[in-house]
């Protein structure tokens, strides 16, 4: 659905399900130069379970207009208006990678808004090759061919996508592509670069975590995914195997089922 | 010279010949079976209901029931994928199915195409005499003719077809301009590139936004099995307008789905299985999907012997006495020479088509005559393959429409396959022999 938020149309999408304002809100955050659709094969369980779901398109990303939020506080405090603008008090959030630097901020400058948090192939902070975010920033498509290769894990450079016919690869590639790489993924990988807060912010956060961490995640490599979870108190990590950072996708099956879990759990619906 | 400062910074992601075998399939999640299992059942267990209804919704991936998606034939639609630079495919059963769903996921009644117009005889009865039952209409060019293209295109047309080189007369589309002039105009181009496979050609590199291809072809080469497939570049907006609104807006079929929304560069792909697949059914079975994996994992080494081949025999056709004329895009004076070049940078392909001296009674003395080169209606098989395009596969047109096809009736097409390039020549000379003497030698 389309929506308005600081006076800039906003794309997100519902999991397939009309929103609904009366049941409980998850909003799921992409990652550097990505879009909603890395999110579908978990929003559409929970949009037909009783959840209100928005996936989110960033500005300036997917099918959001405006330009992109150069900083990740900026992206903090962007989610949070989404959820007055959608006329919520209250909603659980979900980030993959940069989404999950994006929550971690929002919830820890929102402690009474965000109820539960979900972070996938997260860290406390992400500093950037300095090659791939030179590449990025000169609109050089190879920064988004060097992503896929790094964001994929061995198993799922051979493929294998839970939905049949897609091609992991090609298709985040084209994701990344959709838009101007230097405004996309060239914005998103300096604001990750650039931010410093995510440890100061995890002591913050005092709401139920969960950390989704894979094996072969070069990106994120579990040990900084630990790292950042040891400094949030009570929260609970679970790491696939055999999986890389683009786990929402390669192991599709295996994150719904722990991240059903865990919200069930600590954000139940009516 | 490769800068050796950048190579810790080169994707590592896999090339073309490793694709060829091992895209599409993890072995540890197939215990640990180095080879794809065939998966011989209709259907497969659920859960629960709960996984049931995940399936249907399409909240998660997984396999429903054969006709829908099946795992070896999922391997399979993956490695095309991977191999044409796509982000999804959908197989089926036979090369004109994946025309048809193409077109049926396309278009709507009351809807046009503009179509190449040297085309298989069989895509071309489905264009011209099939689709108008269903009310989609279609109008041909000549592949030559770039400008026509744009000039045939209406308000209702939802996208160009053609054959990357045209069966049989091997005319070549100018698939850059043409797909300048579709997107300029909103809709998708849609290419036909059995004859090439990615081994020649990748098609979405050069402005193709879907591609099909008949897998019973090079792709398999063994000649065993039919197959075909859609494969979809991903890169083709379907939002920019209003002309696709099945991609687009809710679908009724699927809890009101937007597949545009929901799936992007894999909405046309994911669309064609939950509609076409589902309500048409022309699925590939797990034993050809098999097989045809069994053909890809050498694709790159038969192309280059295919191509090599028919290069020499392009020089032996080209210096007999008996022809009396060759088209190859590989030949200088091929109107398309620099075009093929330029397009098919690993081999101009082992399709030729070629005129005998003496029309059509020496064509068909030829065929009868000989032995190694096996008459039949397929082509890209590892075998060399004949045929009498006006007496065979486009005997059905009457005169005018084989002329417009650009046919005549001393053409032979040749297939070249993978054997003793000695061994081909030998034979057709038999055969050239037996054409000059038409009447005198058995065809026993």
């Amino acid at each position: 659905m389309k929506f308005q938020v600081n006076g800039s149309e906003v794309f997100a999408s519902t999991g397939g399900r009309p929103f609904d304002k009366n049941k409980p809100l998850i909003i799921f955050v992409h990652g550097s130069g990505l879009t909603h659709m890395t999110w579908v094969l978990q929003t559409r369980y929970f949009a037909f379970h009783g959840y209100s779901v928005l996936a989110l398109d960033l500005p300036g990303h997917g099918l959001s207009s405006g330009e992109s939020l150069k900083s990740i506080e900026e992206m903090a405090d962007w989610v949070s208006d989404v959820i007055d603008s959608v006329g919520f008090k209250e909603a659980s959030l979900v980030g993959h990678s940069q989404g999950c630097l994006v929550t971690i901020e929002c919830a820890a400058r929102n402690p009474n808004k965000i109820k539960s948090l979900s972070l996938m192939g997260g860290a406390g902070a992400i500093p950037m090759n300095p090659e791939l975010l030179s590449l990025a920033e000169n609109n050089d498509p190879k920064a988004v061919d060097l992503m896929m290769d790094w964001a994929h894990g061995p198993a799922g450079h051979f493929g294998g996508h839970p939905v049949p016919g897609l091609y992991h690869i090609n298709t985040g590639g084209m994701l990344a592509k959709s838009r101007t790489i230097k405004n996309t993924l060239g914005v998103d990988f300096r604001a990750c670069d650039n931010y410093k807060n995510g440890f100061e912010a995890a002591k913050k956060i005092k709401i139920p975590t969960l950390s989704i961490l894979a094996t072969g995640d070069k990106m994120c490599p579990v040990k900084e995914g630990k790292k950042l979870a040891d400094l949030i108190d009570g929260s609970v990590v679970e790491i696939i195997d055999n999986c890389g950072h683009m786990m929402l996708l390669e192991e599709a099956d295996r994150v719904l089922k722990v991240l059903k879990q865990f919200i069930l759990k600590n954000y139940p619906s009516k | 010279m490769t800068d050796k400062k950048n190579k810790a910074t080169d994707p590592k992601t896999y090339k073309f010949d490793t694709l060829s075998l091992h895209a599409g399939y993890q072995p540890h999640k197939n215990a640990g079976s180095r080879q794809v299992p065939i998966y011989q059942t209709t259907s497969y267990l659920f859960d629960d209901v709960d996984h049931a209804a995940a399936l249907f919704n399409l909240e998660r991936g997984g396999h429903i029931y054969s006709r829908i998606s099946n795992p070896t034939v999922a391997v399979l639609e993956e490695r095309v994928a991977s191999l044409e630079g796509g982000t999804a495919a959908l197989a089926t059963s036979s090369g004109m199915s994946a025309i048809f769903l193409t077109v049926m996921t396309l278009c709507e009644a009351g809807d046009h195409l503009v179509v190449s117009s040297q085309l298989y005889g069989g895509t071309v009865n489905l264009f011209r005499l099939t689709l108008p039952k269903f009310g989609i209409k279609c109008t041909f060019v000549k592949p030559r003719d770039t400008e026509g293209f744009k000039k045939a295109i209406q308000k209702n047309t939802k996208g160009i077809f053609g054959e990357l080189v045209g069966n049989p007369g091997n005319e070549l589309m100018n698939m850059p301009e043409i797909s300048k002039i579709a997107h300029d105009a909103g809709i998708p181009l849609i290419v036909d590139a059995t004859y090439q496979t990615p081994y020649l050609c990748r098609p979405f590199e050069h402005g193709a936004d879907i591609v099909v291809h008949s897998l019973t072809k090079w792709m398999a080469g063994h000649g065993s099995s039919m197959a075909g497939i859609l494969v979809e570049g991903g890169n083709f907006d379907w939002m920019q307008n209003d002309k696709f609104p099945t991609m687009t807006t809710p679908y009724e079929g699927y809890h009101g789905l937007s597949f545009a929304e929901e799936f992007g560069p894999t909405a046309f792909t994911m669309k064609a299985r939950a509609e076409g697949m589902r309500d048409f059914g022309p699925c590939l079975s797990p034993q050809n999907a098999w097989n045809v994996l069994q053909g890809i994992e050498t694709l790159s080494v038969r192309m280059k012997k295919h191509c090599s081949n028919a290069e020499e025999m392009v020089k032996y056709l080209l210096g007999h006495e008996s022809v009396a004329w060759v088209s190859h895009p590989s030949v200088p004076d091929h109107p398309d020479h620099e075009l093929a070049k330029k397009l098919l940078p690993n081999g101009r392909g082992s399709m030729i088509a070629f005129g005998i001296k003496g029309g059509k009674d020496a064509g068909v003395a030829f065929i009868n005559n000989v032995k190694l080169a096996s008459h039949l209606a397929n082509v890209g098989d590892t075998r060399t393959l004949v045929i009498h395009p006006a007496s065979g596969t486009h005997s059905q047109m009457d005169e005018a429409t084989l002329k417009f096809a650009g046919l005549s009736h001393d053409m032979i097409r040749l297939s070249v396959g993978i054997e003793d390039i000695d061994d081909i020549k030998n034979d057709f000379e038999v055969g050239f022999r037996a054409a000059k003497k038409p009447r005198l030698v058995s065809n026993q």
